[in-house]
């Protein structure tokens, strides 16, 4: 029998497209490129928004013109020409009033090539989907089950309409217009993205859900999610993205900005398989995202992410632990191949009495990425008790990558107690050669490691989740060893 | 069973066995015997086709099909288990998953059905009642934290999982106190019968007091150099290898 090898395997995988690149011809209605004062305001023209939210964009605009791109992060890039791209997309045929079965088929072939067919979302009784194609938010659905409880989820151009009183009230206060340069960014030309609303002492039924995919060529893609969770009420929020193949890079700058009001919950979680480029490192997206939610009294926010796509990703989902007894809490597995690049962490801020805060960071480097974990736990003069745990594991596999960790702490409280543990190690091949001869083939012993390596991150995520984050995982790594 | 012919092999151009030739038939349990840096260890990571020796010449059968080129797993699929002398960790892969993702991939080789659940868990507990294995032992992580004897233990519990036409047990006494080399040579007995084949290499003879063997081999300086019974190992216990040495250059 002729012997199949590990580089016959390496070559094969090489050569194995993007899963997700495809591109699905829809007729779309694309500003010009470039960005001014202008385009800002047709943005909000076109989405029939009112005066205020039109100045709050005008406002950011004029910020952002005032800032300079962030270096600090431990990337390298070209850094986009913010004047070669558009700055909004919108499938032409795309109508909020219509039903789905309006809806072009194109796009509904589209979703099914993703494995996210609406009519199969529906009949999974216990997500509701609010998708995002581009920019616009094309079909809601649950609307009504969730309305029953009063909770409010729909696209945020929408919510700016209907319920201007709360946008306008807890828009930007998590992460201010002129926060960072991407979120200055994000706040004048942010497109649309999602709004939920969970009333006092609900507890939202099922996992709101909502998928991301940049479908045009050239386009950034703006989102901003606001989610607001009023006192006592609960809700599992689940994010998740693909993206379709390009060579130029694309940008992807979104905002997130999560409200837990007194003894409320949220959880938030990703999994981002955006397009990481080739294997030479060309294309690819550019993942700049500003993701922070504030907690005020015994509330809690977790985070949990995985992180597989993008060519550069500069991410650091946080927490304003600003009430007594609020909780915080980052669960990553970050992912690089190739020529991938990771910079991402979290930030925890303690401002009130006994929060606690907990980390735990798995970073997955192979091939010649470069994959660093960057946190900050920060606890303020007046936070007493306050508590962190964070742990940083970081798992190589071959001799071209790096994993990187850079933590930052910085207590003004003499009562805080803070921990931090960090671990690097390498698949080995003995471990490989171990699981071979129990009859496990390499790829398949490889995401064995890897899945028993982020276990403590994957439990954290939603079971049906948790399945496609395994998935992702192995696809992400195969090939990267041989 | 297994037909050894004339190997060669070497690691780092050195070269460790230097023309083996080894018969086991089907039902019987051979020793391989041998002072340190005999090359005992190499001839089992060769056998289960670890890739960092080099086989110049000769050739591997397993039931007269040339195995010598096949990968690792290819060589598991067909029935080559190798109980290894230093089990490797695998963090957050529990030993139930573990063995239960090496059976599946040996059944979907053979195309086979993946093991139902049930049936799984029936064989599980099965086998490590043989084993005398606590059940909180099996959601523990793969040899974390295992003591000298779990890991043995876990090995020869893979061994009874996986059912293989040929077990090689590579110092597998080594680490383990009396209780526990009783128990695991209790469980290879129970395991052994008239259509496998058992290896056992080993340091010392104690082992051979739990697991007689048919033939015993002395390994020296990368060739087998004498064969006999199982009294050969009493007298290797009594005398060393130096008289061997003796008689080879006299």
């Amino acid at each position: 029998m002729a012997k199949y090898t590990e580089d016959d395997l390496k070559v094969e995988l090489e050569n194995k497209e993007y899963e997700y690149g495809f591109y699905t011809e829809l007729e779309s209605e694309t500003f010009p490129n470039g960005l001014n004062e202008d385009i800002v305001r047709a943005i909000s023209q076109k989405k029939e928004e009112p005066q205020w939210m039109t100045d709050w964009r005008i406002e950011a605009f004029r910020a952002w013109q005032e800032m300079t791109e962030p270096e600090w992060a431990n990337v390298h890039y070209e850094k986009p020409d913010f004047q070669a791209i558009s700055y909004y997309s919108a499938p032409k045929k795309a109508d909020p009033n219509k039903t789905l079965d309006d809806v072009d088929p194109e796009l509904l072939a589209m979703y099914k090539k993703l494995g996210i067919s609406i009519d199969e979302q529906k009949k999974m009784n216990n997500i509701a989907m609010d998708i995002v194609v581009d920019s616009v938010s094309v079909a809601t659905t649950f609307k009504k089950t969730l309305a029953e409880k009063g909770i409010i989820f729909m696209s945020i151009s929408e919510a700016i309409k209907e319920h201007p009183e709360l946008v306008r009230k807890y828009l930007g206060t998590v992460v201010p217009q002129k926060d960072n340069f991407y979120a200055a960014l994000n706040s004048a030309v942010f497109s649309d993205g999602s709004f939920c609303y969970i009333p006092k002492g609900v507890r939202c039924p099922m996992e709101l859900s909502t998928y991301f995919r940049i479908n045009q060529a050239g386009t950034g893609q703006f989102e901003r999610t606001l989610v607001i969770a009023d006192e006592g009420s609960y809700v599992s929020y689940l994010e998740g993205c693909t993206a379709p193949s390009r060579d130029e890079n694309q940008l992807h700058a979104a905002v997130v900005e999560l409200i837990a009001l007194d003894n409320a919950e949220i959880k938030y979680s990703t999994v981002q398989n955006w397009y990481p480029g080739n294997k030479e490192g060309k294309g690819g997206v550019f993942n700049f995202v500003t993701k922070r939610g504030l907690c005020e009294k015994n509330a809690k926010i977790s985070w949990t992410q995985v992180e597989t796509g993008s060519a550069v990703t500069w991410k650091y989902p946080s927490c304003v632990l600003k009430g007594d007894n609020s909780i915080g809490e980052f669960y990553s597995i970050a992912v690089t191949n190739n020529f991938q690049q990771a910079d991402t962490g979290t930030k925890m801020i303690h401002l009130g009495k006994n929060t606690k805060s907990t980390i735990i960071s798995k970073g997955i480097s192979a091939g010649k990425s470069q994959n660093s974990y960057r946190g900050l736990v920060q606890i303020g003069a007046r936070a007493e008790n306050a508590r962190n745990f964070s742990q940083c594991d970081s798992l190589l596999m071959g001799n071209n990558c790096g994993a990187h960790t850079f933590p930052y702490i910085e207590s003004k409280n003499a009562t805080a107690k803070i921990e931090h543990e960090a671990t690097t190690s390498k698949i080995g091949e003995d471990q490989v050669f171990y699981c071979n001869q129990r009859g496990i083939p390499t790829e398949k012993a490889i995401a064995l490691i890897v899945n028993g390596f982020s276990k403590d991150v994957l439990n954290k995520l939603p079971m049906e989740f948790a399945v496609e984050a395994q998935k992702l995982l192995e696809i992400s790594l195969e090939g990267s060893v041989g | 069973m297994l037909s050894i012919k004339n190997l060669h092999a070497s690691v780092e151009d050195k070269d460790i066995l230097k023309g083996i030739n080894l018969e086991i038939k089907a039902g019987e349990v051979h020793a391989i015997m041998g002072p340190n840096g005999a090359g005992k260890s190499t001839l089992s990571s060769i056998i289960a086709g670890n890739e960092n020796y080099e086989v110049s010449e000769g050739e591997i059968l397993l039931e007269g099909e040339d195995i010598s080129e096949l990968a690792p797993e290819e060589r598991a699929h067909k029935g080559v288990f190798l109980s290894f002398q230093y089990p490797v960790e695998i963090p957050g892969v529990s030993v139930t998953n573990f063995i239960k993702t090496a059976i599946n991939e040996k059944r979907k080789a053979n195309n086979q059905e993946e093991m139902p659940a049930n049936e799984m868990l029936k064989l599980i507990r099965e086998k490590s009642e043989l084993l005398e294995m606590d059940r909180k032992f099996l959601s523990r992580s793969l040899n974390e934290g295992f003591s000298g004897g779990e890991k043995k233990r876990n090995e020869i519990f893979q061994m009874a999982m996986l059912e293989p036409k040929l077990a090689i047990l590579d110092e597998t006494d080594s680490g383990l106190d009396i209780d526990a080399l009783r128990i695991v040579a209790n469980g290879v007995n129970k395991l052994k019968n008239e259509s496998n084949a058992v290896l056992v290499i080993t340091h010392y003879q104690r082992l051979l007091d739990y697991i007689v063997p048919d033939y015993v081999h002395v390994l020296m300086d990368g060739k087998i150099v004498k064969t006999g019974g199982a009294d050969l190992a009493l007298k290797l216990e009594e005398k060393g290898y130096d008289w061997i040495k003796q008689e080879q250059e006299a």
